[in-house]
Order: structure tokens, then sequence, then C-alpha cells
């Protein structure tokens, strides 16, 4: 049975009736990887050993009835800043490009015991530090759907393994938009969750109180299922959220009628390519033709989102990244002079330039006599921008918007301009700002051929209205031939 | 003092540190105990790995809440975390996570007592709570050196004075008063040799009279009272000799070496860190209830002062006694068992404070780890009462309790040191011994009365100990009469 163009729940059941087995499925996935990924370049690590080993111990399981889910025995690939237990976990940076974890994070731990078998190790922007995947120590991730575009980024890896075929779902991580741009680029299907539902517990942190882990699939029931399974309270994450209903899969309705949705003008206006703002309009007529209320809307402050992100990020991103210090694990310069040299030269060798300037951009924020002016602000920010997405919520179920101002941009087009790729992010970083859940969904194709994402923004932990209107709009799409 | 000294008045301020008692760490469920083989107390979380996440102890709240309740803090209900940044080994994430914005506890009192009896309030500026860092061990043969995580993430409290002091009495007056406080909450041992309690002290002078404050130092590395004791009076003259003559004293951060006597200033980088605190995004707020902070209240136990006046009120303690035996918590709850065993106040007060400060000293324990009952003790001085014991035995019998907490009575037994009570055996080894030794009778009986002392040795020796010497004397005496 030839797996490539199964979804990740057909996948599942089809091992679960016996038609194929999770061995078999995992050895057409590194066959595929072997085949495609020497151009498209999407793992750092393929864990091929280990990947043949657990599908084998899954499959008895299955067939002892032990593991019944819907994904027990589906490859899945992982976002390189996951920590996997005895697996090369690099943040795609030369400063941690040996490091082995000793332990597995919670989302780790929940895959295996869903009996998901992990692959490999995605690429991504160093430290999930860009828009492109271009920043990685290890060299870019070309788009899956033309090779001289980028996949987006961070989570550009991962979302061009699930784009290219070579797996059916992939975890991704989101500070800023990082599942969700990506997405948009390569016409996968991805969601960041509200801010708790997923532990942050073993995932490398860029900006605490932003990151968020999230699935990355070929379509919404293959994301809902996925969620399923990572999502759930943890004891190890103070920050962890404990949900009451954490069925995800009843959402996939195809059911809109009387859902209000708002479309704020200011995502709609100057900088937006206009395919990509047709593309999103004509999703929204099919859903109001489907019963849904549609409106535009003004959404206040949102020209503060971007300095007042990447303040806050930088900040905690220059505090999480002390631990890179060559002391204790990753790379260590070769030869120093004392303890101060040996911080500064392992440092130095070991980020790169765009994970240098965020460090350098947090540091100063966070010093004294600029802590006022910049971070406080940008707390401050933070709040109002909150406060204005909770009047839009007082008047809508959910929020259409972009995903990128652009389609996938060509390879080394973006890393000359940071101020510009930065700018990129303004539709995505309010999101994490406010700890909700954003969804992208694949909603056409620009006149180069390259896809189109749309994303749907819910308040917090209404992933289920999120999934539901995701859903009818996959639905809509495909009955029209529309889509992907 | 000299004339110019007596024209300056000392301005002290402390911040002391002081240890936890929690079992498990302030972030993640490692052992807190001491010692154990390097990195064998540590995780992913006190050991800096990628991806760990802080989870709060709740114990370490409820410690940091009873010592600020007993020093008559406001508890901040809404207190957080904030990370102080700074790059160095024995830190595994390079930010140590403590309280500056929003600590624990704010604007407390102690009272303390001076020698000459005034009493005094220090007022407390603030209490917060924080982690320990690691320890480096140094291989200076191989120029190598090594972290040790096993106390990264010990809980602390960092308890911060107002500038009230002016002079190392009160200084001292106010750490006894810290760690009587932290005794008898239970929340630490504080032992200042352990590194259990550890102060900074900012000094500061001025001239008398004035009202500014002076530019102050801060001296760390203070290991006991008596290093604080001398670093204060040390630190004081080398202000008053600069000030004095014309010069100015900088604002800087000094170590205190107790062997030189003699303080230096640490390297100005050290002096000029920025740690840029901001809140740490890892732990959300800490939200102390009403009910809990009541419930907290309710509960404290009684504080060493109204333990003190007690003992002196209910039992008829003298101060000095009463003093010394509250001093150290653990002795204090040993009398207490002992005097509700049965036994007379004084007296166990006396076994507690000569005995077994005696055997403290010589076996090198401290008197918080003293570990017997006070059952066995009123045994053991219920027995010298009825005239079981002599006081010999009873003090060599008291050693067995002090080490392992022996049954005086099975002891007592078994090794034969009961005092013989049938007087019939006595009499015949009197007799015995009066008859073996006429020439010493006759030196009593010419009056040289002092040489029943040898009689009464030598009776003792025949009875390996088992009679009351007293018991012993007078039937000497009344024998030589009698023949």
């Amino acid at each position: 049975m030839d797996i490539s163009t199964m979804t990740a729940t057909e996948l599942g059941a089809a091992i679960k009736d016996g038609r194929t087995t999770a061995v078999e499925a995992v050895r057409q996935t590194l066959d595929a990887i072997e085949k495609k990924d020497k151009e498209l370049h999407a793992f750092i690590t393929v864990d091929a050993e280990g990947a043949m080993k657990s599908a084998a111990e899954v499959q008895k399981k299955i067939e002892s009835g032990e593991l019944t889910g819907p994904l027990a025995g589906v490859p899945i690939a992982i976002k390189d800043n996951i920590c996997t237990k005895g697996l090369l976990t690099t943040c795609a940076s030369h400063i941690l490009d040996n490091f082995v974890p000793t332990y597995d994070a919670e989302v780790i731990i929940r895959l295996k015991k869903n009996g998901l078998v992990t692959v490999g190790k995605t690429n991504m922007d160093e430290f999930a530090m860009g828009s492109t995947t271009e920043t990685s120590y290890f060299g870019p991730t070309r788009n899956p759907v033309n090779p001289a575009h980028v996949p987006g980024g961070s989570s550009g890896g991962s979302c061009a393994a699930v784009g290219s075929g070579e797996v059916s779902l992939a975890l991704g991580s989101d500070t800023g938009g990082s599942i969700r741009q990506p997405s948009s680029y390569c016409g996968v299907t991805g969601m960041k969750p509200t801010y708790g539902v997923v532990s942050r517990y073993g995932l490398v942190a860029y900006g605490s109180s932003l990151d968020q882990i999230g699935p990355i699939a070929r379509n919404v029931t293959d994301a809902a299922a996925l969620l399923q399974v990572i999502a759930g309270s943890d004891s190890k994450d103070s920050t962890s959220a404990a949900l009451k209903d954490y069925d995800f899969m009843s959402a996939l309705k195809t059911d809109v009628s009387g859902l209000r949705i708002g479309i704020p003008s200011e995502y709609f206006g100057e900088g937006l390519e206009p395919e990509i703002g047709d593309a999103i309009r004509s999703a929204a007529e099919k859903l109001a033709k489907a019963g849904a209320s549609v409106k535009e809307f003004h959404l206040d402050l949102i020209d503060y989102a971007i300095p007042a992100y990447y303040i806050i990020a930088c900040a905690e991103a220059s505090s999480n990244l002390e631990r890179f210090d060559g002391v204790k694990y990753g790379l260590r310069a070769a030869a120093y002079d004392d303890l101060n040299d040996m911080y500064k030269k392992s440092r130095t060798e070991g980020f790169g330039p765009e994970v240098q300037r965020r460090i350098m951009l947090g540091s100063f924020v966070l010093s004294s006599g600029y802590y006022d002016a910049y971070y406080l602000k940008a707390l401050r920010v933070k709040n109002l921008i909150r406060q204005s997405f909770s009047r839009a919520f007082a008047d809508f179920d959910i929020i259409l918007a972009p995903a990128a101002p652009t389609t996938a941009p060509e390879l080394g087009k973006s890393l000359a301009d940071p101020m510009k790729m930065y700018l990129s992010d303004i539709y995505t970083v309010s999101v994490n700002l406010c700890g909700l859940p954003g969804m992208t969904v694949p909603v056409g194709k620009d006149g180069m051929g390259l896809p189109i994402g749309m994303q749907i923004i819910g308040d917090c932990f209404s992933e289920k209205t999120v999934l539901r209107a995701a859903y009818t709009t996959e639905r809509l799409l495909s009955e029209d031939g529309e889509g992907r | 003092m000299s004339p110019v000294e007596k024209n300056y008045e000392t301005v002290i301020g402390l911040e002391v540190h002081v240890e936890l008692a929690t079992k498990t760490k302030i972030f993640c469920g490692c052992s807190t105990a001491f010692g154990g083989a390097p990195n064998s107390h540590s995780c992913p979380v006190c050991s800096g790995m990628p991806g760990s996440l802080p989870v709060l102890n709740r114990q370490v709240v409820q410690y940091a809440m009873e010592v600020g309740l007993a020093a008559h803090c406001e508890i901040n209900q809404h207190c957080k975390f904030d990370r102080k940044n700074y790059f160095y080994p024995d830190n595994p994430q390079n930010y140590q996570i403590s309280q500056l914005y929003e600590p624990i506890c704010r604007n407390g009192w102690v009272e303390i007592t001076k020698k000459d009896g005034t009493r005094k309030k220090i007022r407390i500026h603030e209490i917060h709570m924080e982690e320990d860092a690691g320890k480096l061990v140094h291989d200076e043969f191989q120029g190598i050196s090594y972290v040790d995580f096993n106390r990264s993430g010990v809980p602390l409290i960092e308890i911060v004075s107002e500038p009230d002091m002016r002079d190392d009495e009160e200084v001292i007056a106010y750490l006894e008063a810290l760690r009587m406080i932290a005794q008898y909450t239970g929340a630490s041992d504080c032992k200042l040799q352990e590194g259990s309690m550890r102060a900074d002290v900012n000094l500061s002078v001025r001239e008398a009279g004035s009202e500014k404050l002076g530019t102050r130092t801060e001296t760390k590395n203070l290991s006991s009272f008596a290093a604080i004791s001398h670093m204060i009076k040390n630190e004081r003259e080398r202000q008053i000799d600069l000030l004095s003559s014309g010069q100015t004293v900088t604002q800087e951060t000094r170590h205190w070496n107790e062997d030189a006597q003699s303080s230096y200033a640490m390297r100005s980088k050290e002096n000029a860190q920025d740690y840029r605190y901001f809140p740490d995004p890892d732990l959300p707020p800490v939200e102390i209830s009403d009910e809990w902070i009541e419930e907290t209240r309710k509960n404290l136990p009684e504080m060493q002062p109204e333990r003190k006046a007690r003992y002196m009120r209910d039992y008829g303690l003298p101060a000095y006694d009463a003093d010394l035996l509250t001093g150290t918590k653990r002795l204090a709850d040993i009398f207490e068992e002992t005097v509700k065993a049965g036994a007379d106040p004084k007296k166990a007060s006396n076994w507690l404070m000569v005995e077994t400060m005696h055997l403290c000293r010589n076996t090198k324990t401290d008197p918080s780890d003293v570990d017997f009952s006070g059952e066995n003790l009123a045994k053991l001085i219920h027995m010298v009462d009825a005239g079981e014991l002599s006081n010999g035995s009873a003090k060599k019998i008291f050693e067995e309790i002090f080490e392992k907490d022996a049954d005086p009575e099975k002891i007592a037994e078994e090794r034969g040191m009961k005092i013989v009570q049938d007087s019939g055996a006595l009499q015949e080894t009197v007799k015995a011994v009066l008859e073996a030794n006429p020439s010493v009778v006759q030196q009593y009986r010419d009056g040289k009365t002092k040489v029943a002392g040898f009689l009464v040795g030598q009776v003792m020796k025949q009875m390996k100990g088992r009679a009351n010497p007293a018991e012993v004397s007078s039937m000497i005496t009344g024998m030589i009469e009698k023949i």
C-alpha cells in the first residue's frame, strides 16, 4: 500500500485495520525522505534506526490491542527545538550542534504514549529566530512547491516535510507566527494553540511568554487529531492550563451557521498582496453563504504589535539563551584566556548573526535606564492590544486574517533587511502577545502557483470553534475544487 | 575609642540569607540534603538543561510567610519572581530566580535586647525568596574547575533590614533574633558554619548628630558572629580614617578575610553589574489568599521571647537559664518534655545547660542536633532524686542518653550501677573495711576525721559504686564510735 498520498488519520486507520503496518509506514517514510530531502533539506537529523525499532514495538502493541488511538503507528517529524531523549536536538545552532538531551519533552512523552513514531528532527531558523529557515546553521530548507523559494519559518523544516509528502504529520513551535506563516507558504494546515494548552516542558525557550508547540498536518482533521494527542495540563509547566474538554475531533463539523466572523480592515490594507486578500475574501464569502455572518471591523493598535512583540520576545530570549555558555553542554571555543573569554568566544562562534542581534536587542531593552522606556512600555502595549482583541471577541467568534503579506519569497531575498523581515510578521504576532489560538488553512494559490493560507483566530481556549471554522472552510473549498 | 572616632556614628543595615528547611528544592523535586556525591541531587531543572521549566515549591512560600509574620511583616498577596541575569558557572541558567519588584514580605520589625537591658526595634525592609547557586570545585593541580549542582536551587530567603543598627552588639542581637524566628517557626536551622545563615553587612559612618546617611560599603564573606564583629570594627575605622583625612568613601562591595582581619574591594566589574532584572515569564504570580495568611498566623508557634518569659514565670527559672535554654529551640523542647515527664524544672535545666552543653563541646555537636528524649532525662533525674544512682553513675549514664537516647533504668540494671538498698550487705562491707584498716581507724579516733574519706572510698570501691556515699559516710562514723 502506497502511503504517500494518505492523511495521518487515514494511515492510522489502515494500520489499525491491518492493511499496512507501522513498520511499513516508517519504511516508506524513510524512503521518501531519502529521495526528497537532498534537495528539500527539511531534516537536520533522520533517526532511521530508532524509528524502525520503535515502529516494530508500536506494531506489536497495536496488534495486542494495547494501542488503539487514531494515530498509532503514524510517522511524525519533530522540530529541532523540542527535546528528544537520546536524539540530537540542535535548535539549528552551532552552539548546540552536539547536544543530546537526557530527557523527553512532555509532548514527546505524549506522542510515544499514543504510538506515534518520530522519524527525525526538522530544520528551522536558528533558535526559532527568523521567518524563512535561512538562519539555520545547517543551511536553508526549500519550499516543497517551488524549490527556488523559502518554506517560511521558523518551523520551515516541519512545514516543508509535510508539504512535500515526506511525512503526514509534524510538530512545530510558534512564538510570533512560526507555525502559521510557513504553513501558509507551504500549503499545509498548522495551528498555534492557546498559550498553556500544550506543555512547553522540553521546548527550548525563545520567548517564554509567547512560545507554544502546535500541530502541522495535511488537513484540519489530522491537525485536530494531533492536537488531541499533545494537549493537556502538565505539572512540570507552571503556565500550563487545564481544559474541561480535550475532544477536539468532535469539533470537526461542516457547520458555520450563526458563526460571527470578523474581518479587520487593518489587515487587508496597504502592504498585502492583492491576490492574498482576494483569496481570503473569497473563502469568507463561501462561509457567509454557508450561514456565517461576515463583517468588517476596525482592530485598534495593530501598528504597535510589531515593536511590542520584538521588545518582549528579544528581552526574554536574551535571558533564555544565557544558559548556552560552553560550560555544561554544547559548543565551547577551542582556545580562550579565562572564564569571560571562554563565554565570549563560545557565544560569538556559537550563535549566528540574527540570534546575536536579538540577544543584543533584548539585553539593551532590559538594561537599567531603558527598562521602563522599552520593556515596561511594551508590556503595557501588550495589555492594550489584548483589550482590543477582547472587544473584537465580544462581537465575533472568529477573526480572519492573512498569515503573511506575501506568498513565499525567493531564497536569499530576505535576510539582508531584517527590519523588513520583522514587519512581515504583522498578521501573526498579536496572536502570541494575547495568547490566542490561530490556525492557517490553505485557501488557494497565487499566479506563480505558490500557496496562500488563511489565518483563523479565536479567543483564548476556543480551539474547537477555530477547528470547526477551519474544517468547514476546507470542505467548502474542496467541494469547489479550490484550496490545495 | 579615640576622640576622633567618638565624633562619628556608625550606621549598619543587613542582608541576611537564610536557607529554608524544605525537603526538596525551590523549583524542582531534587533533595536538599547536605552532602551527597557531586551532582547526585540534580535534574534538568536545577542544572539548567535546555527546555526545562521551574515549578514553585509551595512550602517555600509557607516558610517565608511564617518568618515574615513572626517578624511583623505585611504579606504581599500577589508576589512575583524575577530573573537576575549574570554569568557565572555555578549559576546554570546564568540567571538567578529571585524577587526584586514584588517580594513576599515588606515593612516588618524585630525587637532586640541589649546587654544593658534596653530594647530596640530593628525595622525590616523586605523579605524575598530565591534560589541558591551550585558550587565550584577547583582542582588546582590540574587547573580544572568542576561544577556541583547539588546546592543549585536550594531555597533561600533574603531578609533585608533598614539601616537601624549602630554597632556590632546590635547587629549580633539582631542576627540572634532572626535565628530564633527561623528556628522556632521551623523555617531553618540557621547554622552559620554550614552556611545555612549568611549575612552581608552594609555600613556607613556619619558625623554624630547628622541626619544624612554617609556613603556605604557592602561587605561579604562573613561566616561567624566573631567575623562580623571584627569586620564592623575594622570597616568603621577604615571609613573614619578616610573621612577624617579628607578623603571619601567609595560605594563598593568588599570581601572580608577573617584570617588577615581585613577586607578588600572586589573588582570594579563586580561592582558595576547590571543584572537586567525582569519578571520571570515561566512563573505566574503567587496568589496568597487572606485565608492562607490567617491560617499561617493562627498556627505560628510560640516564639523565643514568649517562651523565655513563660519559663521564668511558670517554672521559676532564673533569666540566665531561661535565656540559655530557649536560645536553642531543640534544648527548650527537650526541657519541656523532661518537665512534662515529671522532673524538677531547675534540675532539668541544669542537666541541659551544664552536662548537655559540655558533651556538645566535647563531641562537636551543634546543640540544634541534640537528639534524646526528655522522658529518659526525667527518668535519670528521678533515679538520682530517689538515691538510686550516685552522681558519678548518673553522669556516665547521661553520656549514653546523649549519645543514643538510652533508657537509664535499663543501663543501670545491666551494668549493676544501681545503689544497693540492702543495708545489711553495706554494713558487712563497712565492717570488713574497718577491720582491714585498724591504723586508719586509730587516726580517726585521734581526731584526724579527714581520713574518713579514704574509708568511704574503700567501701565504694568494694561496692563497685553501688552505694550512696553519704549513707556510707554516716555508717562509718557511727560504727567507729560504737566500737
